[in-house]
């Protein structure tokens, strides 16, 4: 059990590191792109809007970590 | 060689360089406050289970996945990488956080290690030997997912591999030659550079990677195809640039507030 969890807490250490809103920020703008494509967009919208989204979602995460 | 040759060589010794060098700082402040013998062990053991590691996960990435899937997953943890590194280096730039000093680093953990109690395992420093093994698995994996993902998307893995286990030799060679912390690396825009390459790569495969979930599960094409690379590269780019000099004009702004309040 102890083993299952240090490899759980190493690979959370590895891909969530010290700011878990990078991670969240980059599902966020992936669903966005995914949701693009259900609706039926181009490959050229969705990976432009994919783009777009990943910036925003970005920015916005750093932003919210510098506020005081 | 090509110049894409040259570019993956390059991108990968450098992303392995920068890792390497960390995990040569954690090794040396265990080796001298805890000893070599927990030190060289824990490092030793850590290789063994990256080169497991590296097979295992190298075999999955090649054999198993469809090509949008695996550029899907490889893309999402390259970007999420990726992102680390430029938020990191988007603070640093703007004076928000403080530039990565490997001496400082050392000191830290020498701290830690001379504080910890002595409990030894099979004649070694369980201590020692644990956060070696910690420090050097968790710097090692990220430059073995670089090198694989890297290798196997310019269809070139040895190469990739040649960059990354050069870095890890030079680094090797350099640690027991001047036995510190290589505090004169200019980690952090290395580490600016690998994170916006990182960034640019992990956009454009993650999207890509979208393509799983249509019918045909193919991959996404971009418009301009490989070029759009190069405009991510240097939108990315741009736009950090442009976040560091806006974050640092509201630091300028703070001071000032509080000069003039003093």
């Amino acid at each position: 059990m102890n083993a299952v969890r240090a490899v759980g807490e190493f690979f959370f250490e590895l891909i969530i590191g010290d700011d878990p809103k990078i991670a969240a920020a980059v599902v966020l703008a992936l669903g966005v792109a995914l949701l693009a494509l259900v609706l039926g967009a181009s490959a050229t919208v969705v990976t432009t809007v994919g783009a777009v989204a990943v910036v925003v979602a970005f920015t916005a995460s750093l932003l919210l970590g510098t506020r005081r | 060689m090509t110049a894409a040759d040259w570019a993956l060589l390059t991108s990968t010794f450098v992303a392995s360089f920068v890792e390497c060098v960390e995990a040569l700082t954690i090794v040396l402040a265990m080796a001298i406050t805890r000893g070599w013998r927990a030190a060289v062990a824990g490092t030793v053991a850590a290789l063994v289970a990256l080169a497991a590691f590296t097979v295992a996960a190298g075999y999955a990435l090649a054999n198993w996945l469809p090509t949008a899937a695996l550029q899907l997953v490889v893309g999402t943890l390259l970007l999420i990488f990726g992102l680390q590194w430029l938020r990191k280096a988007i603070l640093r730039s703007a004076g928000l956080k403080s530039l990565h000093d490997e001496e400082a680093e050392f000191a830290e953990q020498t701290a830690a290690a001379r504080s910890a109690p002595v409990r030894t395992i099979l004649g070694v420093d369980a201590f020692g030997f644990i956060v070696s093994l910690k420090g050097v698995f968790l710097e090692g994996v990220e430059v073995v997912f670089i090198v694989i993902t890297f290798g196997l998307n310019a269809k070139n893995v040895p190469l990739a591999s040649v960059g990354g286990g050069a870095a890890a030799l030079l680094v090797l060679v350099l640690g027991l030659v001047v036995h510190r912390p290589l505090s004169a690396v200019p980690e952090n825009t290395l580490k600016y550079g690998v994170g916006l390459m990182l960034t640019t790569f992990g956009t454009f495969w993650s999207l890509e990677g979208l393509g799983i979930f249509r019918s045909g599960r193919v991959s996404l094409a971009w418009p301009g195809a490989d070029w759009a690379i190069l405009v991510l590269l240097a939108g990315w780019f741009v736009w950090s640039r442009l976040l560091i000099g806006w974050l640092r004009r509201g630091v300028d702004d703070r001071r000032t507030t509080v000069e003039v309040a003093a």
